[in-house]
């Protein structure tokens, strides 16, 4: 009976069914909201003990570039709560290497430990997904 | 898995990103709507970049978005067109998707 949840059969979730959860990553930290709502999504999801990875793509990587000083833009600076992210056993971090390489930017630049990965390695990691989520 | 593009070829370059990492095996597909039905047309400077996919993946475009932008007799042969109810078949008929926002 799940007509009062919405549909969701929580008595499924409690028998500790883990799925792959993808957040991919696309945009620049602060022209738009996306990557500070992105974000906020995966902390909502590490209460969920799902399995989750992180991807960025594109002007993602920018999300995670190091030394953003976003004081005189009077905006939160949310760069250190990806540092944040291995607290919460969210671990799998994935940044695309042509996308690196596009804008110059090498895992030095970065400043959260992740595994590179080229267009066919994202490719197959994307497909082996059970729920992707863009942002 | 399905991806799915919005914007056009010629706005930015959200098709290509996409392009590069879709898997060409396990019945991957791609289905162009909104902006991005302008890729499936031909006769223009957008039309090698599916040309090289073509065969490879599976592609698909939104009818009512093409013919929204009389773009309805300029497919690309090979494009498959689907209306609103085979947008929802896509969906259900693949493991997962991408929205290339």
């Amino acid at each position: 009976m799940t007509e009062a949840t919405g549909g969701i059969d929580f008595e499924e979730e409690s028998a500790g069914v883990v799925k792959k959860f993808m957040f991919v990553n696309r945009k620049a930290p602060y022209g738009t909201i996306y990557a500070l709502e992105g974000l906020e999504v995966v902390l909502i999801s590490a209460a969920f003990d799902q399995d989750v990875s992180l991807v960025f793509l594109d002007d993602g990587v920018y999300q995670i570039v190091k030394g953003q000083h976003t004081k005189a833009i009077d905006v939160k600076n949310f760069s250190p709560t990806y540092r944040a992210l291995e607290g919460y056993d969210i671990e799998k971090l994935y940044v695309l290497k042509e996308s690196l390489e596009e804008r110059g930017l090498t895992v030095d630049d970065l400043l959260v430990d992740v595994e590179v990965l080229d267009a066919a390695g994202m490719a197959r990691l994307m497909a082996e997904q059970d729920v992707v989520l863009s942002f | 898995m399905l991806h799915i593009v919005n914007k056009s070829p010629y706005e930015n370059r959200t098709l290509e990103n996409c392009l590069r990492v879709i898997t060409h095996e396990d019945g991957a597909a791609l289905l162009l709507i909104e902006d991005a039905v302008y890729a499936a047309t031909k006769g223009n400077i957008a039309e090698n970049l599916l040309k090289g996919v073509m065969g490879k993946i599976k592609i698909y475009a939104l009818w009512p978005d093409l013919e929204a932008r009389g773009m309805q007799d300029r497919v690309i042969d090979g494009i498959k067109l689907v209306d609103y109810g085979g947008f929802v078949d896509l969906v259900a008929e693949h493991r997962n998707n991408q929205s290339w926002l």
